[in-house]
């Protein structure tokens, strides 16, 4: 144990400090397949018995524990924790261990057998053995249980006693200015379970009109009432108080949050069509609008492309079915969609997108499908002379990265990395993909015999690239640095 | 690691006896209902409740079947119920539901409700309005602390961050108010009460409301803690909003810890079944990692793997009596290091994994960009890609706040074109978020004729001149004052550095963030602790908001030879993260404190986006 101790001592103090990066897949990721390898290698030594290993359920509760058991009361809601026991006592008949009552036991023990085990020591007198019998866990009847009738507490008392969950009248504060200073009190006590007790009971007494008044010059008690409405699902006097504070914008957003309640889609287009008169600002108006159209035009594209696809003549949808309804789905996925299954088609032109997004999602879509001549098309453009170009919105690091999650082939990938500007980038990412034939230029380029040297372990013995490196490195002509 | 001629750090007190009075006392409710009972759970009561009590505990007190609370009929036998429940009108409908579709059916039962951690007004008013107040029971089970570790306390709210944060609601103030109660007369009294926030004032406040009319005896008592520091997390965002490094909150980012163990699925176990695995000190491998820099992580378990393997090499020479004494003594303590061992490099090679899939490395340079406040085109942009590549949603929110919180709101323009994109690329509905983000001050928008003062200009001017040739950020940062930045440069949360930071042998807290940010919240503590008071950050605290205090509860017994005086219960309200956890863990063992840790729910920057999102009713 020491001696564990100090190699670990050692090892904090004497490993020299390096730089840690995520990235450093190949250092850190050793590292830990070494010890892996190490651990695992362990394995079959270790893994004849597990005894101390906890018992885990399929879904990995470990078994006995309350959450194991109401999954197992839900998918056979029939038997009891009784027949479960023994039927599971049965299945586990290998493991001694199981079921583990002892300690259950001791603790049943607490209540009911104090006198048959003198020898346990029960709460109530380790309690007072430590001098703290002034905690009351309350197990006697609990205090709201017990009526007070007497009606003459000061507010400031009525509070109190509620606070200690006692129950009290509020039916004799009657006049407002008596209402108001109960909940002036309520406020001050801090407890908010008061303060809306006392809310709740002014909401029942006192005209709407009169009680949004009061509370627009006491803010605590305000965001009580309208969480507490936002909480019964009281939606429309909580409108009616925010329109009584001109809270029009929230009143819009409360108004546009019940799309969320909706299922049918068709009633949810009708009701977000209902929103966009709301007092939104102006920005959200249009996000609404948007959201509208968005809606209406999934719609559109739902119906048609589920005929298609029964139909079976399309031949995209028979060779990439479709995994899910595009109903509800944000832009930019509906973008993907649509750039995934119709590509061609004018419906794009539909949907309203910055360049960059627009360009990042129909690469990805377009690469998924291998459509390697629509991702040259996206980023081609023609100047006025004729010549073409190759341009992104988005760093040419990033479509590289897009394209190889794809799987693009090296031929595709390295004409793009050739187009990532920081030559250091482009060597990463080249070297990263096995790009070699843009790693071996680049080296050229940077006349680095030494790097292009080591390279030539990398790359396939007797092949193209090979030859390449050793015709490059056997040319004269390079006035090499180094 | 070894802190030679420091003061070691007192232990911490023993927190077994609170789950033992919690399990006392639910034992003791439900036999209110003697007989044989169905018992409905809760959903978020069910971790929880596992630490505390298990099946046949229940079993034996006449517990039949158990149940998940949730919106489906139950079909049941049983002629009682029992529910316990967080006291929501949510699950008071769906109780009154099965309550009125069982007197439709002229069927009759008895029903009790558990409230924990209390019950509310609101709840009862919701089974009047039903109709079945006289039909159901009620009780509360006092459930308020739940100790996950030797020094962490949870009080399973996760909910108190967005009641009290975004909608304003105080009624959980009660809750922390009773559980200082309950900590104070089990391990105080408290000699000292410091707080920074509004909402700590009043718990505060509330306590010593409960203290003086509980007139407890306290008086000659040993204490066993003797400071407490209050905090509101919205002191601090920044700190929550940023990746966490140390191991135990990269393992929290990454596969969620949920009531201190976590559940690592197939690729971890390189099996075909997930294990729920127990975090805590405990857990040999782990509280050896638990707070260390990702990156020393590898190292030491490599280290440890060797070491293991050499322990089990040394049965290649043993005669067959050494074998004996071998497996009869060491075999089980090397199996069981062995598993821990496996499972915690299946775990970092994962995160590895995830992380090298998702740009994390750039993620963290855009990070501690904004954090020193330089390059903020560029991070604007990195968020602006991230947002439509569609990557995490969360991640995304989480960035944009960042950016928004460290340079005091967004400039208009972007913030209206992130939003843009952001709902084009994760829905519409998302408006509701961005509203929500704004209401409670995590992602705002500058509004256009913001003055400066003169010493913010300056501190803006400093900041954007290591920007050099970015006119329009120089011109940007000049329209905003910059709160974030003018505490960051009072408290020096980011360490000047020579070098490389020795993310090994961490010389501050700021190692937990790879040595590029101290923790506000920490730093805070820090300073309090040092000068024993709040004298001194005035300025700071003017450009928090100040509701600071700090009180002393019992004078002349401020006697320095108590170990107690070095042992810190610090409360968060609205959560706390591991990255913190693991900063003070540091700065006790530096000091020789001892910090023990309340707070309403471990969170992080996803647990805190997702409090954001509103979702269908």
């Amino acid at each position: 144990m020491s001696r564990a101790r100090a190699d670990e001592e050692e090892y904090w103090h004497s490993s020299k400090f390096r730089a840690f990066t995520f990235d450093d897949e190949d250092d850190e990721l050793s590292q830990l397949k070494e010890s892996k390898r190490a651990v695992n290698s362990l394995r079959d030594i270790v893994d004849d018995d597990d005894d101390d290993l906890e018992k885990v359920s399929w879904s990995g509760d470990p078994v006995g524990s309350i959450s194991w058991s109401i999954k197992e009361t839900a998918s056979s809601s029939t038997s009891s924790l009784e027949s479960r026991d023994s039927s599971l006592q049965k299945g586990y008949s290998s493991y001694s261990a199981f079921p583990k009552q002892a300690s259950s036991y001791s603790l049943s023990s607490l209540f009911k057998g104090r006198n048959k085990l003198p020898s346990f020591q029960s709460l109530s007198d380790a309690l007072s053995d430590t001098g703290v019998k002034n905690y009351a866990p309350e197990l006697r009847r609990p205090k709201a249980e017990y009526k007070d009738y007497s009606s003459d507490w000061s507010p400031k008392d009525t509070v109190r006693r509620m606070q200690r969950g006692k129950v009290c009248s509020l039916e004799r504060f009657r006049s407002l200015q008596d209402k108001l200073v109960l909940l002036d009190e309520a406020v001050a006590g801090h407890d908010g379970n008061i303060i809306t007790a006392v809310l709740i009971f002014l909401k029942r007494t006192l005209r709407k009109e009169i009680l949004f008044q009061e509370l627009e010059v006491r803010q605590v008690a305000l965001c009580h009432l309208i969480h507490f409405l936002k909480e019964t699902g009281e939606q429309k006097l909580l409108l009616d108080l925010l329109r009584f504070l001109d809270r029009t914008e929230e009143v819009a957003l409360s108004q546009y949050r019940e799309h969320l309640n909706i299922q049918d889609v068709e009633k949810r287009r009708e009701f977000l069509k209902g929103c966009i008169g709301l007092p939104f600002s102006a920005e959200d108006t249009s996000h609404v609008q948007d959201h509208y159209t968005l809606l209406e035009r999934q719609i559109i594209i739902e119906a048609n492309d589920r005929h298609l696809e029964t139909a079976g003549q399309s031949e995209i949808f028979r060779k990439y079915p479709r995994k899910a309804s595009i109903l509800n789905m944000p832009l930019v996925t509906t973008l993907f969609y649509s750039c995934f299954y119709h590509y061609t088609e004018a419906e794009l032109s539909a949907l309203q997108i910055p360049d960059k997004q627009y360009v990042l999602t129909a690469l990805a879509a377009r690469a998924k499908l291998r459509a390697w001549n629509d991702v040259d098309a996206l980023f081609t453009t023609k100047n006025w002379l004729g010549y073409t170009k190759k341009k992104a919105p988005i760093g040419f690091h990033r479509v590289v990265e897009i394209l190889q999650r794809n799987n693009a082939p090296v031929q595709v990938l390295q004409e793009y990395v050739r187009l990532v500007e920081d030559v250091e980038t482009q060597l990463n990412l080249a070297t990263k993909y096995k790009c070699h034939d843009v790693v071996i230029d680049t080296y050229r380029d940077l006349k680095d015999r030494i790097q292009l040297a080591a390279y030539r372990c990398k790359v396939e013995r007797g092949s193209a690239e090979e030859e390449k490196i050793d015709s490059i490195l056997n040319n004269t002509q390079i006035r090499w640095k180094n | 690691m070894a802190f030679a001629g420091r003061r070691d750090a007192p232990e911490p007190p023993d927190f077994a006896i609170l789950k033992r009075l919690a399990r006392d006392q639910l034992i003791y409710l439900l036999e209110q209902l003697p007989g044989r009972k169905d018992l409905f759970i809760e959903a978020d009561l069910m971790s929880p409740l596992d630490r505390i009590a298990n099946v046949s505990i229940l079993k034996q007190h006449e517990v039949d079947k158990l149940y998940k609370v949730e919106n489906r009929p139950t079909s049941s036998t049983s002629d009682q119920f029992c529910f316990l429940v967080r006291p929501r009108i949510k699950t008071m409908k769906y109780i009154a539901d099965i309550i009125n579709a069982d007197k439709m059916a002229g069927r009759s039962r008895k029903y009790k409700i558990i409230f924990s951690p209390q019950k509310f007004y609101a709840c009862e008013m919701v089974l009047e309005e039903e109709g079945v107040f006289g039909d159901v029971s009620c009780d509360e089970w006092s459930f308020y602390l739940l100790p996950l570790d030797d020094d962490i306390i949870s009080m399973e709210l996760p909910e108190f961050f967005r009641d009290y944060f975004l909608e304003g609601d105080h009624r959980w103030i009660n809750c922390v108010a009773r559980a200082l109660q309950l900590l104070n007369s089990l391990y105080g009294p408290f000699s000292k009460a410091y707080g920074i926030g509004r909402c700590a004032k009043m718990s505060y406040e509330l306590w010593r409301d409960l203290e003086e009319e509980s007139e407890s005896d306290s008086q000659g008592r040993k204490p066993e803690i003797g400071n407490v520091f209050l905090m509101d997390r919205d002191t601090d965002y920044v700190t929550a909003l940023c990746s966490q490094v140390v191991y135990e909150g990269l393992v929290d980012d990454t596969f969620r810890i949920k009531c201190g163990s976590v559940d690592f699925g197939p690729d971890v176990t390189s099996s075909d079944k997930s294990i729920k695995v127990l975090l805590n000190s405990q857990d040999k491998v782990f509280s050896q990692i638990r707070n260390e820099h990702f990156s020393s992580v590898f190292g030491f378990l490599s280290q440890k793997s060797r070491n293991l393997q050499a322990q089990y090499d040394r049965r290649r020479g043993m005669d067959i009596k050494q074998m004996k004494n071998f497996v009869s003594q060491e075999l089980k303590g090397l199996k069981q290091e062995h598993r821990l061992l496996s499972l915690h490099i299946g775990a970092c090679e994962s995160i590895m994994k995830k992380k090298t899939k998702q740009d994390f490395q750039e993620m963290i340079k855009t990070e501690h960009s904004l954090l020193e406040g330089f390059d903020i085109r560029e991070s604007t942009s990195f968020i602006e890609e991230h947002i439509d590549r569609q990557v995490s949603p969360i991640e995304s929110l989480r960035l944009m706040c960042l950016l928004s919180i460290t340079e005091n709101g967004l400039i208009p323009k972007d913030y209206r074109s992130l939003k843009t994109q952001y709902l084009q690329s994760y829905g519409p509905e998302h408006l509701l978020t961005f509203h929500n983000l704004k209401r409670i001050g995590l992602l705002t928008e500058q509004s256009p004729g913001e003055t400066l003062t003169a010493v913010e200009s300056k501190v803006s001017k400093l900041v954007t001149d290591r920007a050099a040739g970015k006119i329009t950020d120089a011109f940007n940062s000049l329209a905003r004052k910059s709160n974030f930045r003018g505490i960051s440069k009072k408290l020096g949360l980011i360490p000047r550095v020579d070098g490389e930071y020795d993310l090994k042998m961490p010389r501050d807290m700021a190692y937990v963030f790879s040595g590029a940010y101290i923790p506000l919240s920490c730093k805070i503590i820090e300073q309090v602790l040092e000068r024993k008071s709040w004298l001194g950050l005035e300025e700071v605290l003017r450009l928090l908001n100040g509701n600071e205090f700090s009180v002393t509860e019992s004078a002349g017994e401020d006697s320095p030879a108590w170990e107690s005086q070095r042992i810190i219960l610090t409360v968060f309200l609205g959560g706390c993260t591991f990255s913190e956890i693991a900063a003070l863990r540091f700065l006790g063992k530096e000091k020789g404190y001892k910090f023990i840790f309340l707070t309403t729910a471990i969170t992080n920057s996803a647990r805190m986006m997702e409090a954001m999102i509103e979702t269908k009713a």
